[in-house]
């Protein structure tokens, strides 16, 4: 028996890398206007959906996605979310 | 017999035949090693060029490490064999772990497509050997994502140990410590950012990438 789960990975930069993204975007702002806006970081999100045997196997196996691929360990850390899908146990 | 230089061959690749022409134009042979096959054909030293890997997807490298001929790359280096990565080729290395750090967008979000002039800083790689310590070389560079970066410790361990190759005189893309080439602790595997192989004939506005790549064919010349 397996169940589906919605994965969501966010990966952000690790502490202390610098983030040549977050520091156009906040040198952007005032310029438009918007004051007072520090310490912008960006990411991204990558989702899926993963047919797995549980909770803890789909979560190892992301993790070991993010290690080997989904992120760069050297620049970026990885929040993983795992949620299961209501009433899609096969 | 002159030593025998693997180009690799990613989709997405673009900076092939530059380097195929650089190095036959120094005297070496070259041939092209497509990434799907894991057979290095004998080849001395490999050269990853420059382009867009896999189409750069996820981050640049990240895919390419994957195809079947990084693992014979990777055993080349471990054996000492010469391996050079050239802009998209240095991103290569760095996600299959033959350097360290990595390379960000570069500050400013700008493509950057100008010359630079880099110092050279040891002579103890295979691609400076045939350089002087402080010699100052015109080489273009066309990147997005050449901002080196790595923790504190690792730059540590670069300096310390003479690892940083070439540097930036006048920083372009905001890499840590003006950083534009490193070697491995084997000193054999060196990734740049800037393109030693557009420069090999004043032709071309340059011809300070001769000695780089000169340093590269003999070093391949040694392991042939």
């Amino acid at each position: 028996m397996t169940s589906t789960y919605d994965v969501r990975v966010d990966v952000t930069l690790r502490a202390g890398i610098a983030d040549p993204q977050g520091a156009t975007i906040e040198r952007s702002l005032p310029h438009l206007g918007f004051d007072g806006v520090t310490g912008v970081g960006v990411g991204k999100t990558i989702r899926f959906t993963l047919t797995s045997a549980d909770e803890a196997t789909a979560r190892a196996e992301v993790e070991d996605m993010c290690s080997r691929f989904l992120t760069n360990p050297v620049i970026e850390d990885a929040e993983v979310t795992v949620t299961e899908v209501a009433g899609a146990t096969a | 017999m002159s030593a025998r230089i693997g180009v690799v061959l990613f989709p997405g690749t673009n900076c092939e035949h530059d380097a195929v022409e650089a190095i036959r134009s120094l005297g070496g042979e070259a041939e092209i090693l497509w990434h799907g096959d894991a057979s290095l054909h004998g080849v001395d030293a490999v050269i990853v060029p420059g382009g867009f890997a896999h189409g750069d997807y996820l981050r640049p490298g990240a895919i390419a490490r994957f195809s079947p001929v990084m693992a014979s790359v990777a055993e080349l280096a471990a054996a000492g064999g010469p391996v050079l990565g050239i802009c998209n080729g240095f991103q290569v290395l760095t996600e299959a772990g033959l350097l360290p750090g990595a390379l960000q967008k570069n500050a400013g979000l700008k493509f950057l497509c100008t010359t630079v002039t880099l110092r050279v800083e040891t002579t103890r790689s295979v691609l400076t050997s045939e350089a002087t310590v402080g010699q100052e070389l015109q080489i273009p560079i066309n990147h997005f994502e050449g901002n080196f970066t790595c923790s504190p410790e690792t730059l540590a361990e670069l300096r310390s140990e003479d690892r940083v190759v070439v540097r930036y005189v006048d920083n372009p893309n905001g890499s840590v410590d003006d950083i534009a080439g490193i070697c491995s602790r084997g000193r054999n595997v060196v990734g740049l950012m800037p393109h030693p192989e557009r420069a090999i004939s004043d032709l071309l506005g340059s011809a300070d990438g001769v000695p780089l790549l000169g340093s590269l064919l003999a070093a391949a010349a040694v392991s042939a």
